[in-house]
């Protein structure tokens, strides 16, 4: 039988699966227990899927959002929140205050040298699956401050993004849609490759022996976790 | 001290012109320079605190506004722009050169403590040391970094290497010293930070025994991006993303006053009048935000005035929308003017304005029944986080925060700009010096905002049609004269933003630095919050109201 065909008891009547069910259980049975589905399926209540595929359609209707402010990106971020936005009506609506309580984590503003390891710390925090959202120019590329000395340029370089919403800020509306495709990649059982990161914490005793590191030695710990910086090389 | 000492006081000390006070400060002087808003005296490296000591009791000059440092080819500069509480256009500016090859001046801070991280950046961004500091590290950047990015000799593509040793797991090894306090880690990811702060608690009990606020994790060069911006058109986009809390277009006031008082140029008045309308929408936006988080600080059940503040957000950025075309960075004003006139049709444009104003009341009412008036919120604010006026003082505090320890300071009227001068209007202030003052001088403030648009609105509706000037005529390219050096500011929403400007002659400026009110707010947060519990150390704050784009720049 070929699975594009439902079983006739699906289709047809269901009347022969019921009189078999009432006849095992015998008259008078307390039918407490039968529901429209069962009598729908008969005898065998179940319906078939995928578990993943279940799990996608649940995580992408039911998303946790860490509530992380970092620049003026932050302030759109709250005003989706807000009343008039209201990200809430599309099933993304949960602020979490700690990272181990979320799905997803909006990224809102610019990332410096001095917080780049810090976010990466959250993000690392966060249980599996877990999804980003890049918000704003400065997580594309640094945005107005990509020339700037302590600038990361990109929110890319440090942890994987899986959706980027451009502007400066961008309009709520705009985060509302980039929300919403990410859940539907999510629905879908999408996600985007976790991409090798150019800037992994390290620890200090692993680096090159260059002539920084050389520098560096006496002050820091071997075992320190570091993240190095070469902005010679980045985009 | 009596209120009649003071009085003689200051009057002793404001009779002083430029030459009294070289007469003052005698053989410290060496040189004497004209800057745009102020006579400098360039003084011996080694003489700052007698200098600055003089100046303030002497010639009343109590308020350090501003530490810029930089560098010349020949030698490293910090210049101290003084000013005074009671009379804002009494200014002064202390010039300290020092030797390219071992930048070593005397540092301020016994004198003023707002100078504790004001020199601190100095050392951190230009590399001037400065003897007597009392913790002389780097502020803005990580330890770890190699070299000062606003020096002459920096070069930026150098690889750097950023530890995360700062917060280990707190859970672990978190007793310091004895073990009778606590280590408690606040931020820098943290909902009652307000962005992206770090405070270094040390608890004694539930009692705050010691706080450090870390800051930096928002440094994005602000003031290297002017540098490299043209006058013209450039740098303006910037300013909006420095208190992005919808403050733009009063912090890009601060930027459009220096420049045209360093170029000499005119703004037509009815690009004033414009200006000042649209500037006080977003400082009401502004404070309706400080107001709302605030109040989620204070009790995270207060969500419902959180929420009713970002509606009213909402239809002031409307507003602003409509006008600028942009809900936050308006990047509207431009030097000599404004971007474009009001949207038309103009009527509707007023009938929605005039809209928001006849709903303020109500919504004023509304916030007063739900915050301050509920006997939570007050137990929670009155008479905690109290912050004297001399400390205040001594911490360069402004804004909201100083008129709240009942300093009688606003640079709108004390130092008039814009059209602020010809309305009709009050400067707010509160002598509580606790967080609820703090609190009920933003919403008295916003009361008063609401005025001054009122005013502007009738004034806009019946301006000639013929008499309609947005701009004034502005060369293309902007050349100020060189060396010349300036330093202005204005009311922003949080308080004194200053901008400092020296040109060398070319169409960007040499030195470009910006005295945030922030910054000097946030560092009188140890001497608030220390001897009280951990949670009105969250709501101190709150209260302060920082911004941290503008507190790291
Ligand atoms: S993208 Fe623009 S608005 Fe967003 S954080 Fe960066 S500068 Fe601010």
């Amino acid at each position: 039988m070929s699975s594009d065909n439902p079983r006739d008891a699906i289709v047809e009547s269901t009347a022969p699966l019921t009189d078999t069910r009432d006849a095992r259980m015998g008259a008078g049975a307390d039918d407490r227990f039968n529901s429209p589905l069962r009598e729908a399926f008969g005898t065998q209540p179940f319906i078939l899927t995928k578990f993943d595929k279940f799990m996608n359609w649940v995580r992408g209707s039911s998303m946790f959002l860490l509530q992380f402010g970092i620049a003026c990106c932050s302030i759109e971020m709250m005003h989706t929140f807000g009343v008039k936005h209201d990200v809430d009506r599309f099933g993304a609506g949960v602020p979490r205050a700690s990272p181990r309580q979320a799905d997803c984590i909006i990224v809102p503003g610019t990332i410096v040298s001095k917080f780049a390891p810090r976010m990466k710390r959250v993000y690392d925090q966060m249980p599996e699956p877990k999804f980003v959202v890049g918000m704003g120019s400065c997580t594309i590329s640094g945005g107005p401050f990509q020339e700037g000395y302590n600038v990361v340029k990109g929110a890319e370089e440090v942890i994987p993004v899986d959706i980027h919403v451009p502007g400066c800020p961008p309009r709520p509306e705009a985060l509302v849609y980039g929300i919403a495709k990410l859940q539907e990649r999510v629905a879908n059982g999408e996600s985007s490759p976790v991409v090798v990161k150019p800037y992994e914490l390290e620890q200090f005793g692993d680096l090159d022996r260059d002539e920084l590191v050389e520098k560096l030695a006496d002050e820091i710990d071997e075992e320190t976790l570091v993240m190095r910086y070469n902005w010679a090389d980045s985009p | 001290m009596s209120a009649d000492e003071e009085l003689v006081e200051t009057t002793v000390g404001s009779d002083l012109d430029a030459d009294g006070i070289a007469a003052l400060l005698g053989e410290a002087v060496l040189d004497r320079e004209e800057h745009l808003n102020a006579p400098g005296f360039v003084i011996r490296p080694d003489a700052v605190q007698e200098v600055l000591t003089k100046l303030r009791d002497e010639a009343g000059f109590d308020h350090l506004s501003c530490v810029t440092a930089q560098q010349y080819t020949d030698r490293y500069e910090s210049i101290y722009h003084l000013t005074s509480y009671d009379d804002r256009q009494r200014e002064v500016s202390v010039v300290v050169p020092t030797d390219p090859e071992r930048p070593v001046s005397q540092s301020a801070e016994p004198v003023f403590r707002t100078a504790d991280w004001h020199e601190r950046e100095a050392y951190d961004l230009v590399g001037i040391e400065y003897e007597g500091h009392p913790d002389l590290r780097r502020i803005l950047l990580p330890q770890t970094w190699q070299g000062h990015p606003l020096s002459l000799e920096y070069h930026q593509d150098k690889p750097q290497i950023v530890t995360l040793d700062a917060h280990k797991n707190p859970l672990e090894a978190d007793h310091r010293g004895n073990s009778e306090t606590m280590f408690l880690n606040i931020g820098p990811h943290h909902p009652a930070t307000h962005g992206v702060l770090h405070l270094k608690a040390v608890l004694d009990g539930e009692q705050v025994a010691d706080v450090e606020p870390d800051i930096g994790y928002l440094h994005r060069c602000e003031e290297q991006m002017c540098q490299a911006g043209t006058y013209r058109h450039q740098i303006m986009p910037y300013p909006d993303r420095w208190d992005y809390i919808s403050a733009g277009l009063l912090n890009e006031w601060a930027y459009a006053r220096a420049a045209e008082d360093l170029a000499d140029l005119e703004v037509p008045e009815y690009a004033q009048v414009i200006r000042t309308m649209s500037a006080e929408l977003c400082r009401i936006a502004s404070h309706l935000l400080a107001m709302g988080t605030f109040a989620l600080d204070v009790n995270g059940d207060f969500t419902a005035a959180f929420m009713y503040a970002i509606t009213d957000r909402e239809r002031v950025q409307d507003i602003l929308e409509d006008l600028t075309g942009q809900r936050m960075m308006f990047n509207y004003f431009r030097l000599g003017g404004v971007a474009w006139d009001l949207p038309e049709p103009r009527e509707e444009f007023f009938g929605k304005i005039r809209d928001f104003l006849d709903h303020l009341p109500g919504a004023a009412e509304e916030y007063h029944n739900l915050i301050t008036r509920n006997e939570v919120f007050q137990l929670r604010c009155v008479d905690t986080g109290y912050l004297s006026p001399e400390v205040a003082k001594s911490y360069g505090c402004t804004g909201a925060v100083a008129r709240a320890s009942g300093i009688d300071y606003d640079l709108r009227r004390d130092d008039p700009y814009g059209y602020y001068d010809e309305l009709d209007w009050e400067v707010i202030t509160e002598d509580g010096c606790d967080n609820y003052a703090r609190l009920l001088v933003r919403m008295r403030e916003v009361e008063q905002s609401a005025r001054i648009i009122e005013q502007c609105v009738d004034l806009l509706e019946d301006w000639p049609e013929d008499d309609r000037e947005i701009q004034s005529n502005v060369p293309r390219t902007l050349k100020p004269d060189e060396d010349a050096e300036i330093y202005r500011a204005v009311e922003g929403a949080k308080g004194e933003l200053g901008i400092y400007i020296r040109s060398d002659g070319t169409d960007k400026p040499a030195r470009f630095k910006i005295r945030s009110p922030c910054f000097s707010n946030l560092q009188a947060l140890p001497a608030i919050a220390e001897g009280e519990y951990i949670p009105d150390l969250i709501a101190a704050l709150g209260s302060l109201d920082i911004v941290l784009g503008e507190v790291d720049r």
